[in-house]
């Protein structure tokens, strides 16, 4: 067939125009269809996004009108005499996940440094896979370990230490003082930053690895240590990933529900001290839904939502934000 | 072949299944959590004599309320009652199904279950914040040649809307007006003590209780007693000091008068009686006077006329108080004839 139809004759061309047509025209509808159902499946994400943000100033809507801005300004969290400020629970998700992020970068980056320059070839597998099934770890496993083994440590040894050490420090030895029964605000900080580890630790890892060797075998080889190597080689070259990781350990600290709800202590209440127990916005929902009456309570709880919602946003903005002004100094826009 | 077999094996199942699925009937309920081993015990039995099944997802008590207003189940079950114009809004009926006690546990060095012995307002002062050491001249006093420590008290309370809190704060409320004033009764609470944590569920809160030294709080009787966590026994309103336990339950129940208010939404918090425990509550069921389905609302009634009747064992084997004869006669007679059959 394919012999005859080379041949160059006038009906032959005929043919094969046609046969072209019709392929064409097949790939055409294919390559159409392929591209409305790509896009129809991209705009779901959207639509998702944008219902999930509707349904949910809509079920807040009661709070915003009752109280307006001064919901997340207002410390007070009252069932009975139907009063709900989200102050309490604001502060305890960000200062949790502050503490997180301060525990678990520093060592995130450790062990990525270890992982990809110094480590020998042979412990590398098994310390990466170990990395990864911390990461699996279901969150209320963190939480039963939290309550049951980490906090009794903590409370016995751990918080005397602190408070002895850092507790007699001026100004700042008052996060180090209070009650000490292992249960709050630092203990649920702790607990948040094991279970980010591995997230950060994991990407790093991942983003730390695709630094082509041929600029690290240079800087090697003109008398860089270890340490010259990672600061002006690799992590320049990785800023946009490390960032990344980063911020997908402070979103998932900043969500953690179960975990927190365990440790954190679960009062309304803000204390200096980081030893007393408070509560998240993501505990606070996973305590009150079940049991909350139609009306300001439910509509409060839906607020302190649209609040996490609101916060996660702002941090995605902040870390995009940071990365172009970056990428603006060294002249280059990715 | 194997792969044929299976199918066919599959498929006879499946048809099986619904064979008997269809023959079957099955009850929805949903509500409190306080009566979710119960009633799971209940149908248990009830499926080997009846073969019907009840279905009873434990979502908490205002959920219950939510879920048969919304008419998606047969009964709903809550721990605080409906008020008598709520049910007659809605066109319910409300009966007590079960009572059972909440109970102060502690965590105090030397004192075994039953050895501190505290009255209600002593109990609200703890719990206000107002009361911060164990040595207080007011538990002492209650205490006399026991030697309480000089530390700290930490007060452990539930962090979920519960009905257990519900009962514990009404509780709280009768016996001390401060508490009523600043606190009051609910599901959840703003928890004035500045020692509070909250923990999740009976389990939470028994964690807690079981792990900090010198803290107090309240569970399920039937927590208590399973995880052996020391009790306190407490000053009734006859002035007697009692221990939680299966009688003096019973004994709450005895003296209340059930027909007092509509609904049958009595309180048998702080009951007269020598042997009254005075945290003690019972849990009720709600019902449509006329069901959408009424063949179930009828299947449904016949689960629990037979629970009353034969489930008696079942409950106290939970550490539940079966109700009083007299008291499911009244139900039968007259909540239920109110029911369209």
């Amino acid at each position: 067939m394919a012999d005859n139809l080379s041949q160059n004759t006038p009906s032959n061309k005929i043919k094969l125009n046609l046969r072209v047509n019709k392929v064409a025209r097949i790939q055409y509808l294919q390559d159409f269809f392929f591209h409305k159902l790509t896009l129809f499946f991209a705009s779901l994400v959207l639509i998702v996004l944008l219902g999930i943000i509707i349904s949910l100033v809509i079920s807040a809507w009661p709070t915003l009108k009752e109280s307006g801005i001064g919901f997340f300004f207002k410390n007070e969290w009252n069932v009975v005499n139907s009063k709900f400020g989200g102050l309490s629970s604001i502060y305890g998700t960000l200062v949790t996940s502050i503490i997180a992020l301060l525990i678990a970068v520093p060592i995130s980056f450790g062990i990525a440094v270890f992982l990809t320059e110094t480590c020998p070839i042979w412990l590398r597998r098994p310390l990466g896979i170990a990395i990864e099934m911390l990461a699996a770890i279901p969150s209320i496993i963190y939480g039963m370990f939290g309550l049951f083994v980490f906090a009794p440590i903590f409370g016995d040894y751990i918080q005397p230490a602190l408070n002895s050490s850092l507790g007699q420090i001026p100004f700042i030895g008052i996060l180090f003082s209070g009650p000490q029964n292992g249960i709050g605000v630092l203990c649920a900080g702790i607990i948040l930053s094991f279970m980010i580890i591995p997230f950060i630790a994991s990407v790093i890892r991942d983003v730390f690895s695709i630094v082509p060797p041929i600029l690290k075998e240079s800087a090697y080889g003109i008398g860089c240590t270890t340490w010259e190597v990672v600061t002006r080689i690799v992590l320049p070259y990785t800023r946009v990933g490390v960032v990344g990781g980063v911020m997908l350990g402070l979103g998932r600290a900043l969500g953690e529900t179960m975990a927190v709800t365990f440790v954190i202590g679960n009062a309304h209440r803000i204390n200096a001290s980081l030893f007393s127990p408070g509560s998240s916005i993501a505990s606070t929902l996973a305590n009150e839904f079940g049991e909350a009456e139609p009306g300001l309570h439910y509509a409060s709880l839906f607020a302190l939502g649209l609040t996490l919602f609101i916060i996660t946003f702002a941090v995605l903005f902040a870390a995009k934000l940071m990365l172009a002004n970056i990428d603006k100094k060294k002249g280059v826009k990715s | 072949m194997k792969k044929k077999n299976f199918l066919v094996t599959f498929i006879a199942t499946l048809l099986f299944s619904t064979f008997v699925y269809a023959k079957e009937i099955t009850i929805t309920g949903a509500g409190a959590t306080f009566v979710a081993p119960l009633i799971s015990k209940w149908s248990e039995e009830y499926k080997k004599i009846s073969g019907n099944s009840i279905n009873y997802a434990s979502i908490g008590s205002s959920g219950g309320v939510k879920q048969i207003r919304e008419k998606t189940v047969d009964f709903g079950a809550t721990d605080a009652p409906l008020k008598g114009e709520d049910l007659e809004k809605d066109g319910m009926v409300q009966f007590p199904e079960i009572i059972g006690a909440v109970v102060p546990v502690i965590n105090l060095e030397g004192f075994k279950p039953g050895e501190l012995r505290i009255d209600g307002p002593t109990l609200a002062s703890i719990f206000l914040g107002d009361i911060t050491k164990w040595s207080d001249k007011r538990i002492v006093d209650l205490n006399t040649g026991k030697k309480l420590p000089d530390s700290e008290i930490t007060v452990v309370t539930r962090s979920d809307g519960s009905g257990t809190t519900n009962v514990f704060t009404d509780y709280l409320s009768k016996v001390s007006p401060a508490w009523k004033e600043k606190v009051g009764t609910a599901n959840t609470v703003n928890w004035p003590a500045k020692s509070t944590i909250g923990g999740k569920g009976n389990e939470g809160v028994a964690a807690n209780v079981t792990r900090v030294k010198g803290s107090i709080g309240y569970v399920e009787f039937a927590y208590a007693k399973l995880n052996n966590i020391p009790h306190i026994n407490m000053k009734n309103f006859d002035g007697k000091f009692v221990a939680p336990s299966l009688e003096s339950f019973k004994a709450a129940a005895a003296g209340a008068d059930w027909t007092s208010v509509p609904g049958m939404g009595i309180s048998l918090n702080n009951q007269k009686g020598e042997k009254s425990w005075p945290i003690t509550s019972a849990s009720f069921i709600l019902m449509y006077k006329n069901p959408v389905d009424k063949t179930k609302s009828n299947e449904t009634l016949k689960f629990f006329e037979w629970a009353f009747k034969n489930g008696g064992k079942a409950a106290e084997s939970l550490e539940y108080v079966p109700l009083p004869a007299n008291v499911t006669d009244y139900i039968a007679k007259n909540v239920w004839s109110k029911i369209q059959k």
